[in-house]
């Protein structure tokens, strides 16, 4: 592990979008994936429109260099994107984006995973919210 | 160039200036092959070579005809534990050793087991890294022929109660290998009142060179023999074949001598700084954890546990992470991250830390070198680091909710 590339310096010392959004913010989906015990927790939260258009994003990592600029570059992704297109993104365009090498794969591998996490999240969400307004109305 | 701090000096230690001048002239001056018999080139290179065995055997308590020279302390690991199961195969093949030891002792060990020539007890630690004599007088049989615990452990200081496991080791009749790596030329070492019977160390953990090691073998009461590892020309009594690295002898023998002059004052001068390190960076963070014995540690070690953060991304912000402004901090780190196999470290998991404390661990190695101003600025910049990577953290977020991360993590599924 010579180096880190560039992108994955600049990720960790400016990192895009830290943080969390309200509690009871709505339209949020919010997914944790990873286990303290392999040394990689993600959190990824995306707030979605009605439309189903991914509006902002934040994240908070616990995890390496790699991981850490793995989920913030992420948070930059998706932004204007649909669920739908969301859904798609691969580890892959992480992996080019932020030049990382074999051993650190897995990080980008996680974040595509934080990513259809915090999509699920909104949908059970959003899905039990659809119940409810046609229950009570 | 970026500023550098170097604070991981149980890896590897530069060369004291002293020590470089030393040998300096048996490069191109004195450079003759000290098995050379007939010409003054040999005979001067023979005589400082003889000369350092002399400095080296000192500073042990020991005959100088009792060490073996060699490249180190990997090879001389290898040769004290190889070198006794290959000569006494027919007197025993039980070796008792730790679970911390380093990998050097620890691999020789498993090829021994693999190739069926030796089996093995590990004895466990126990939560600051120490083993017992009552352990190994436990773990002794009939056919144990050698015990190997190191004097103090690389990656969290913890210093073994050799001297105890000596008296059992005698009294049993059993060969006593003491790997002094990190304690050598640090910790007063006597082999006699420490009742060891073999004893390896290395030239660049004392600000000597790399390429340089011996190996003690102790003649008498009892007299330890071994199955040499390397042939060629019998070198070392018949014990190491191989030139001799001249200069490198020269220069471990400078060091050695060095570093007896000034080791009262100089544990005490690092001890200092050490303590420094760690009221810094403890009175002004939460939640971080020693890692090995309080007290009973190589005055330079500091190893800590910084929860909710990751090892190998503090690593990296200490390095600067691309900003040259910031000085480039060299330490190392217990995260899997940080190895190529991506294991966390197994010291730190035979102490029984959980992996997650392991992913979170920084080592500190304090030499020579480091000076006050170096300690309150690491200790800044770690302070810094930390609290910028626990804002970063999920971790540290749930916990200060009063999450309990066990069970949470428990019920998800990955």
């Amino acid at each position: 592990m010579a180096s880190y590339s560039d992108k994955v310096l600049d990720h960790y010392s400016n990192p895009r979008n830290v943080g969390s959004f309200e509690k009871n913010e709505e339209n949020v989906g919010t997914g944790i994936v990873g286990a303290p015990e392999c040394g990689d927790v993600m959190k990824l939260q995306l707030k979605i429109s009605e439309q189903g258009v991914v509006e902002d994003a934040k994240f908070k990592t616990f995890g390496c260099g790699s991981a850490i600029a793995s989920s913030s570059y992420v948070t930059e992704l998706v932004k204007g994107k649909t669920v739908d297109e969301v859904e798609q993104i691969k580890n892959s365009i992480i992996v080019e984006e932020l030049l990382l090498p074999p051993v650190k794969v897995h990080c980008s591998v996680l974040a595509e995973d934080a990513i259809k996490a915090a999509v699920q999240d909104w949908r059970e969400r959003h899905d039990e919210k659809d119940q409810k307004s046609t229950a009570a109305g | 160039m970026q500023r550098r701090i170097y604070m991981d000096n149980h890896a590897t230690t530069p060369v004291d200036p002293r020590v470089l001048e030393e040998m300096v002239p048996y490069f191109q001056e004195e450079f003759g092959n000290a098995a050379s018999r007939n010409h003054a080139f040999g005979w001067e290179a023979e005589q400082a070579v003889d000369h350092s065995r002399e400095v080296v055997a000192d500073l042990l308590g020991a005959k100088a005809k009792e060490i073996i020279w060699l490249s180190g302390a990997t090879e001389s690991d290898n040769l004290a534990i190889k070198g006794v199961i290959e000569f006494y195969k027919d007197k025993g093949n039980h070796i008792i050793t730790t679970a911390t030891e380093h990998k050097a002792v620890l691999d020789t060990c498993k090829v021994l087991e693999c190739k069926k020539r030796a089996r093995i007890t590990y004895l466990p630690v126990d939560q600051h890294g120490r083993v017992s004599a009552e352990q190994v007088r436990e773990a002794i049989t009939d056919e144990t022929i050698l015990v190997s615990v190191m004097l103090a452990n690389n990656e969290i200081g913890t210093i073994q109660p050799i001297a105890e496991i000596g008296k059992v080791a005698k009294e049993k009749g059993i060969f006593f290998h003491c790997d002094a790596t990190q304690g050598f030329a640090k910790i007063p070492i006597d082999v006699q009142e420490m009742g060891v019977d073999l004893l390896s160390a290395s030239g660049h953990k004392i600000y000597g060179p790399k390429g340089v090691g011996l190996l003690w073998v102790r003649s008498r009461g009892p007299r330890v023999r071994l199955t040499a590892q390397m042939d060629g020309g019998g070198h070392e009594r018949g014990m190491r074949s191989g030139t001799l690295n001249v200069p490198g002898i020269v220069g471990f023998a400078k060091a050695v001598e060095i570093a007896r002059a000034e080791m009262v004052e100089e544990t005490a001068r690092i001890l200092a700084l050490r303590e420094r390190l760690n009221e810094k960076i403890t009175s002004e963070l939460d939640e971080v954890y020693l890692n090995g014995h309080p007290t009973l540690r190589l005055a330079g070690n500091l190893n800590l546990s910084f929860a909710y953060i990751e090892g190998e991304s503090m690593l990296m912000g200490l390095n600067g992470s691309g900003n040259s402004d910031l000085a480039a901090i060299a330490v190392s780190s217990g995260s899997a991250c940080t190895s190529a196999t991506l294991e966390p470290s197994y010291v730190l998991k035979a102490l029984g830390v959980g992996d997650e404390l392991a992913h979170t661990s920084i080592r500190f190695g304090l030499g020579r070198f480091n000076t006050e101003e170096e300690v309150d600025y690491v200790a800044e910049r770690v302070i810094s680091e930390v609290k910028r990577l626990r804002d970063l953290s999920p971790l540290y977020e749930m916990a200060k909710e009063g999450i309990d991360l066990k069970d949470y993590f428990a019920g998800m599924q990955h």
